[in-house]
């Protein structure tokens, strides 16, 4: 079957019908868990797996707020090669270059199905190279918390690193020497699976205000560290100086400001790599030359971001995960600084924030003729990434813009087709790039601004053209027929197969 | 034995090794071999139809140079090959 | 008419291929400070295939600066760059002696190569005798802008170079003066610390302050500033646009003087307005 994109979508899946086709569904809700009379205790992961009766086939959970510097995921997965469980489910809500230890046990058997919202790394490589039994099911952060809380993703054990827990089993991130600030996209997982156990490494009498409600924690596991407090807050948080880059957030900004976006009350995100930040820079300037002043910014929230906040350009910011040391601490101690669940952030059967964004600056691995983008696999098909919040963001936000590099290593970014579609064309309306700017056909209202203001502006056709004249016309590799993987849309339709390499 | 190299590893550069041979051998080594091997094959071969040069044994090792850097790289290496 | 020009190093075939992107008014395709001498030979063939293999033209003014005459490389840099897609070569430690010397070996390339253009060159006043005989080389065949290259002249001045550049200003105000007498580009040396944007928009007012045309480069990120430096003032466009206007009515009217503002406008004030007109709408401000 092939869904409304001309991508093959797998026996036993929903075919993705168009990004607004949730609307049109009605959305029901599994019951949340039960809540627990107080916690018990744990002393040890062993002890984890005995009292919890974890046994063959389950599927557990687990949150990325710790990024490279988890340690509690690592641990999991020793317990379950000691035991030599087999056929378990993981369902972490992202995979770290650091989740090495999966690769072993998938590759004997021990984890058979995996489902995430990004995958980075030699897990994704195995994936991609075809280890895994079952299918990847890869998920957007919005997605993720509808395919919990419709019961399409059951949880037997939700695994949760917190940085700080109470005896009564309430926690947060804010506080604790493994600090991660916002622990949003543990809640859905927190509410709706079947038992929860916290791990901490910070155990105290009692919590102000919690983030996780401990009436739905069934145990508290002490550990020594949950994690690296080095990986945790890593990230790329620097507004990049290359001058490629800071030319295309120069252009990026200059269009969002033509077409009337930079006023009071905006609001915005952008992803924490350099490019984005430029682009945030040059909006920042020109928010404190006019003296506009904006509602929020959202999303994975950077240094870069609290600085906005405390200079009073923003009233708000909504933090569904820290990126960097500022931002845990910010959100410690700014009561505007909010944390919020993945289903606030991008549900689209929540009220969530992203559609309430004036714009959205993403990147692209790939992006083609359609507008389509990938940022779920390089050009060969591996796994190298995933939605996270793009498709959400890129649906929620009135003007989506692209921001890219035409040409990467001689590979022109601009395809006739991307390799595997993350976001579908519909929803990007603008893509910048060092030679040109290109806006989707469908917004004639943002063409219409722009094409009057002096800069770049040619169509996408015109850009690959560019592009080919430099690189030459790359030969398109053979792909395999053989999936591992797909792409679910925030709806729980399929938008793209992934293929073995 | 006489040898010439030229280029780097760097983003965008390719480093060219070339020496005598009794036949064409072309040997690439690429980042982009999926998408450019047989074009970048096509530049080392005209290039050194070009300087009439066609016997030679050339390393090619690629990361991402265009066209006009591979012919490049590929003629000062000659150069410096016949220059030792 | 420039307003920045970019050096690139000639080397590094990441920074060529996206040196078009940049905006500045010329790019310089370096063979000399940026090139190693173990490199020199890969560097000049190198640009000279980068800008053979471009089908469409340049957005930019094409330069390339060589090795100086006092080299073993200058000639065979001259030999593989040059042709009809470049427009300009720029010379370092530039006599009037080596002026001429070039002069004559680019006729000669012109005439073997069969170009249909005439190479125009920059000279760079980088030696204590240049800045004295610089009236002489703003006369000398084909240049039409001159570079001041304050590194290499501060190392035969033997004094520090300094942000603030008291120790530059003389040869400063001296290539102002002579550009300005011979109709040149006057092209200020670059801001060397990439880094510091309010140090290059300050040494940048000051220049233009002085006289100076334009501003050479050393980094991408420096385009911008000095772009938007080396123009008109909106309120000079302004002026120079009622200039034009009265100008216009006093020509219809048959008078050679009027008056704006109550201040007697002349041929001299006329020319100066449309000076600035030319680069307004050069630079799209109008």
């Amino acid at each position: 079957m092939k869904n409304i994109l001309g991508r093959e979508v797998p026996q036993g899946f929903k075919a993705f019908n168009g990004s607004s086709e949730y609307k049109k569904v009605q959305f029901n809700r599994i019951s949340k868990k039960k809540t627990s009379d107080g916690v018990i205790m744990l002393d040890s992961y062993a002890d984890l797996f005995d009292k919890l009766g974890i046994t063959d086939g389950m599927t557990l959970s687990f949150h990325h707020h710790l990024r490279n510097g988890d340690y509690v995921l690592d641990e999991v997965c020793k317990e379950i090669k000691k035991r030599d469980l087999k056929n378990m489910g993981f369902a972490p809500s992202s995979i770290f270059p650091n989740y090495s230890s999966m690769v072993e046990l998938i590759e004997n058997g021990n984890i058979t199905s995996i489902s995430t919202d990004y995958a980075n790394g030699p897990v994704a490589a195995a994936i991609s190279n075809g280890k895994l039994k079952d299918l990847f099911v890869m998920y957007t952060h919005g997605g993720r918390p509808v395919a919990i809380e419709s019961g399409d993703l059951r949880i037997d054990v939700a695994i949760l690193a917190v940085p700080t827990v109470d005896k009564n089993g309430n926690g947060t991130g804010e506080i604790g020497k493994s600090a991660c600030g916002s622990l949003g996209y543990a809640v859905s997982d927190l509410m709706y699976a079947d038992k929860v156990v916290l791990v901490t490494d910070n155990l105290v009498d009692s919590i102000e205000e919690p983030f996780l409600d401990g009436k739905y924690v069934d145990y508290v596991l002490k550990v020594d560290a949950i994690g690296d407090p080095a990986g945790i807050v890593s990230g790329t948080t620097k507004i990049t100086k290359d001058p490629v880059g800071l030319k295309i957030a120069r252009l990026a900004a200059a269009a969002l400001d033509k077409i009337g976006l930079i006023k009071d009350g905006v609001s915005m995100q952008t992803g924490a790599g350099g490019t984005s930040l430029a682009v945030a820079s040059f909006v920042k300037k020109m928010m404190q030359e006019r003296g506009i002043k904006g509602s929020f910014a959202s999303g994975g929230i950077t240094g870069y971001f609290t600085d906005m906040l405390e200079e009073g350009l923003f009233d708000e910011l909504y933090d569904v995960q820290c990126f960097d040391l500022s931002a845990v601490q910010s959100i410690a101690k700014n009561k505007n600084h909010h944390g919020m669940s993945g289903s606030r952030y991008a549900s689209c059967f929540d009220d969530n924030v992203v559609d309430k964004l004036d714009f959205v600056i993403l990147g692209a691995t790939e992006i083609d003729l359609d507008f389509n983008v990938n940022v779920t696999t390089d050009s060969h098909g591996l796994i190298m990434g995933g939605s996270g919040g793009h498709s959400d963001t890129a649906h929620g936000a009135f003007v989506t813009v692209i921001t890219t590099n035409l040409i990467k290593s001689r590979m022109p970014i601009i395809k006739e087709k991307v390799t595997t579609v993350t976001t579908p064309g519909e929803d990007v309306d603008i893509l910048v790039t060092e030679r040109g700017i290109a806006v989707n056909p469908k917004r004639q209202d943002i063409l219409d601004k722009l094409s009057k203001s002096g800069l770049p502006v040619c169509t996408i056709e015109e850009l690959l053209e560019k592009a080919y004249e430099i690189t030459g016309t790359p030969s398109k590799p053979v792909q395999s027929k053989e999936p591992v993987g797909v792409v679910v849309y925030r709806d729980g339709t399929v938008i793209d197969t992934i293929y073995k390499i | 034995m006489k040898i010439g190299v030229c280029g780097s590893l760097e983003s965008n550069d390719a480093l060219i090794t070339v020496k005598p041979s009794e036949k064409q051998e072309i040997v690439i080594k690429s980042i982009v071999y999926d998408f450019f091997h047989e074009q970048i094959e096509q530049v080392i071969k005209d290039t050194l139809k070009e300087v009439n040069k066609e016997n030679l044994s050339v390393l090619c090792e690629d990361k991402g140079a265009l066209d006009y850097t591979i012919k490049s790289r590929l003629l000062t290496a000659i150069k410096r090959m016949e220059e030792k | 008419m420039r307003r920045s020009l970019l050096f690139m190093p000639g080397n590094n075939p990441a920074m060529l291929q996206n040196s078009d992107v940049f905006e500045a008014d010329a790019v310089i395709y370096d063979l000399e400070d940026a090139v190693s001498v173990t490199e020199k030979d890969a560097a000049r063939v190198l640009v000279a295939n980068f800008i053979g293999a471009r089908k469409a033209a340049f957005p930019m003014e094409i330069v390339v600066r060589i090795n100086g005459l006092d080299t073993d490389f200058y000639a065979e840099d001259l030999n593989a760059v040059v042709s009809d897609k470049i427009d300009t070569i720029m010379l370092p430690k530039a006599t009037l002696e080596t002026l001429i010397e070039l002069d004559k070996i680019l006729t000669d390339i012109e005439n073997k190569k069969n170009l249909t253009k005439k190479i125009g060159v920059i000279p760079i006043i980088e030696l204590a005798c240049s800045v004295l005989e610089i009236d002489q080389i703003a006369k000398a065949p084909r240049v039409n802008g001159i570079l001041l290259g304050a590194e290499d002249l501060t190392s035969d001045l033997e004094v520090s170079r300094t942000k603030k550049g008291d120790e530059i200003l003389y040869a400063r105000q001296r290539v102002v003066m002579a550009c300005a007498a011979y109709k040149l580009d006057s092209i200020d040396t670059p801001f060397t610390d990439t880094n510091d944007e309010d140090g290059l928009q300050t040494d940048s007012n000051f220049a233009l302050g002085l006289g100076f045309t334009s501003k050479a480069a050393i980094h991408p990120n420096q385009v911008g500033v000095i772009n938007s430096t080396f123009v008109p003032t909106m309120d000079k466009i302004k002026w120079a646009l009622r200039v034009e206007q009265a100008n216009k009515a006093a020509l219809e009217k048959g008078l050679g003087v009027f008056s704006l503002d109550g201040k007697m406008v002349d041929k001299p004030i006329i020319e100066r307005a449309k000076k600035i007109l030319v680069k307004a709408k050069r630079y799209n401000l109008i």
